[in-house]
């Protein structure tokens, strides 16, 4: 092939570059290591000051909500785990939830409990990364290696349930597919026995830290109205003065069963976005406790039902479908045509991680959505730098992208 | 002649669908079942027209007309404590009636109650921007028109968020195929290269699961792979098969012998 001139030239919006005002305009990403994906900011500066932001997106951009179109809604499911991929449990729990709620599914007992163990474990893994990345940025490696250290723990958990480490696909609508393994609950105990140690040290490294402070202390500070003219949820919001956690205020699973706390600050800046994320991974451990409980009581109960029965839109058990022809056919027709939803919409949130995960599903009764809305957090999380960046200094950028813990999987879907 | 395909919805379609098969509905509950949703309602009843009002999965949805969205949200913002716009789009009913349904998802937290707001808006219509009340609905609204082609008036900055500034056409409709369109197909090849390329080149298959069951050619030949465009069946070409594999050879993974790889002829054997 003969060679062809590259004619790939950068293409600018409304941005002229000669200015007579001293004003500089800097190109931040989409390659910036320290941008957590494909983020792109116009930065326009005063010297080093900012004086306009303006976030660019959509590099990662894969089409979901069309994709969601023109699939089944079980075939979804995979698709799901590439939103946040960092906590991947989440989103498929976020969508089978929002399917069970259309179609008025009721989940045993027990694949409650296992859900609830796996959005835990997802939440600790989502924030050990977070910490681990974000104390990365600000220069902080020996952070980033205790952090990593202790997700493995829990992908090894993980991946010794569903087989895999990141797009787990672990929770399937109607329930779960999987009891959890034998080593499950005392791997989990000994991880859990460590944490409050690990998360001290990360305290004693950060807490005190003078560049961590100075980088984290009245810097990025949200109010509350912006926070929430913005959409913003999650621990951005709650650092902003808001305790809402979808968790307490609209419970669902069994998160009304069990006993945690929502911290909650009305600083707004960087630290209390970081000392949220610290708290609530020790909530997060406390629920994983009593959660050990509650499994261990189905057991004893002799709950072993792990899939909700309803024969029009779940698959019969393995034994049925190998020794009774009824169910053989139905499984067959819920595999090939896809289970069909009544007609009508739904809007269900879940607290992932990141803040509020809401599908949205416009069902015409067809094998396929008619619609499907993906409300991801981390989009208004970077719509908000918008507003937040202007007035901060070169440095501070790093620090607050960090704090507001975007994932673009799921800005761009 | 070709066989005529309707053109208006080019989505996935289930392949058989019984007859006499009825679409179950979700259950909607009247609103005077809810204490707070009824007095919400009759706030809203007090200053706008509503046409319709239901309990659909313990949410209620509101039907208003498109030019009062500014005023309702407005007023359950400052008056009825919805202070969060948590989601916003439409959804594409162009092929039934020529419309779109646009969705606003109204969150209150001291009620701990959600409602949908929504209205019909004909193709080519615009909405009444919300970004002043809700910065959020800043990004909503480009997505929006990114996706569908809905532009919000008085929104200020009314360009594509996800897809490229240059795009052509809006993904998100019925009409849009999944593996995009004509323009699709040419946008990075013609942006690249210059559109003198595209017979060296040839048009973008976005689908990357696709496998061309009819390419003997180049199709697992594994040990024999050749760059694309080059014919590996000419002599000359022999030795210039490409290798996907490390030279000493990876841990567990067997080296592959080319010698005894088989290239099969007959596509038919």
């Amino acid at each position: 092939m003969a060679q062809v001139k590259n004619r790939l030239t950068p293409f600018f919006e409304n941005i002229t570059f000669d200015r007579e005002d001293n004003e500089l305009i800097l190109n931040f990403g989409p390659q910036h290591p320290s941008s957590h994906g494909q983020l792109r900011l116009m930065l326009h500066l005063q010297q080093e000051q900012i004086v306009k932001a303006h976030p660019d997106i959509g590099y990662l951009h894969r089409g979901m909500e069309k994709m969601a179109e023109n699939m089944i809604y079980n075939e979804f499911m995979p698709t799901t785990d590439r939103m946040d991929y960092v906590a991947s449990s989440s989103n498929n729990y976020g969508f089978a939830l929002s399917v069970e709620k259309l179609v008025g599914l009721e989940v045993p007992r027990r694949a409650k409990v296992i859900r609830m163990m796996l959005l835990e474990i997802n939440r600790l893994m989502s924030h050990l990364f977070w910490l681990a990345t974000t104390a990365l940025d600000i220069g902080a490696m020996t952070i980033f290696l205790f952090a990593f250290r202790e997700r493995e723990y829990l992908m090894d958990i993980i991946e010794g349930y569903c087989g895999a480490r990141l797009t787990h696909a672990a929770i399937r609508i109607g329930g779960v597919p999987l009891d959890i393994q034998d080593s499950f609950i005392a791997q989990l105990k000994t991880f859990l026995d460590k944490l409050p140690a690990n998360i001290k040290d990360y305290e004693d490294l950060l807490d005190t830290n003078r560049i961590w402070l100075m980088r984290m202390e009245e810097v990025g500070t949200i109010p509350t109205d912006m926070a929430l003219s913005w959409g913003c949820t999650g621990p951005m919001l709650r650092a902003s003065g808001v305790a809402w956690d979808i968790r307490k205020e609209e419970p669902y699973e069994l998160y009304d069963e069990v006993e945690f706390n929502v911290p909650w600050s009305d600083k707004g800046d960087n630290f209390a976005r970081y000392r949220i994320y610290m708290e609530e991974m020790r909530e997060s451990a406390k629920i994983l406790y009593q959660t050990i409980d509650m499994y261990q009581e189905c057991v004893k109960n002799g709950q072993t039902e792990l899939m909700a029965h309803a024969p029009q839109y779940i698959s019969a058990p393995k034994l049925d479908i190998m020794t009774q022809n009824y169910s053989l056919m139905q499984h067959f027709v819920l595999v090939t045509q896809g289970m069909r939803p009544p007609v009508g919409e739904v809007y269900v949130a879940t607290e992932s991680p990141k803040g509020e995960l809401g599908f949205f599903i416009n069902s015409q009764g067809g094998a396929y959505p008619y619609r499907l809305k993906l409300r991801a957090p981390s989009f208004w999380h970077t719509g908000i730098l918008t507003d937040l960046l202007p007035g901060h200094y070169i440095p501070d950028v790093v620090s607050i992208i960090g704090t507001t813990n975007i994932v673009f999987g799921e800005v761009d879907r | 002649m070709r066989a005529y395909k309707p053109k208006g919805n080019v989505q996935a379609k289930p392949y058989y669908t019984d007859r006499y098969w009825q679409a179950p509905q979700v259950a909607k509950f009247d609103v005077e079942s809810d204490e707070v949703f009824a007095a919400d309602l009759a706030a809203i009843k007090a200053k706008f027209e509503v046409s319709d009002a239901f309990i659909q999965v313990e949410q209620m949805t509101v039907w208003i007309n498109p030019s009062d969205i500014y005023g309702v949200l407005e007023l359950m913002k400052d008056e009825l404590e919805y202070t969060q716009l948590s989601e916003m789009s439409a959804i594409d009913f162009l092929e039934q009636r020529d419309e779109f349904e646009i969705f606003y998802q109204m969150l209150s937290m001291n009620k701990r109650k959600r409602i949908r707001i929504k209205f019909s808006i004909k193709n080519g219509q615009a909405v009444d921007s919300v970004s002043n009340l809700f910065r959020c609905a800043d990004w909503s609204e480009r997505e929006m028109f990114d996706m569908f082609g809905i532009e919000a008036n008085g929104h200020p900055f009314m360009k594509r968020i996800l897809m490229p500034y240059d795009w052509q056409g809006y993904p998100l409709l019925k009409t849009y195929p999944l593996e995009g369109d004509e323009f699709a197909a040419w946008y990075e090849v013609d942006k690249i290269y210059g559109k003198e390329a595209r017979d060296v080149i040839g048009p973008e298959i976005r689908d990357t699961a696709r496998i061309d069951r009819y390419d003997s050619e180049r199709f697992a030949r594994l040990g024999h792979e050749v760059p694309f465009g080059m014919d590996p069946d000419k002599e000359e070409n022999k030795d210039k098969a490409q290798s996907y594999q490390e030279d000493g050879g990876v841990f567990l993974i067997k080296k592959l012998d080319k010698e005894s790889s088989v290239v099969i002829d007959d596509p038919q054997r």
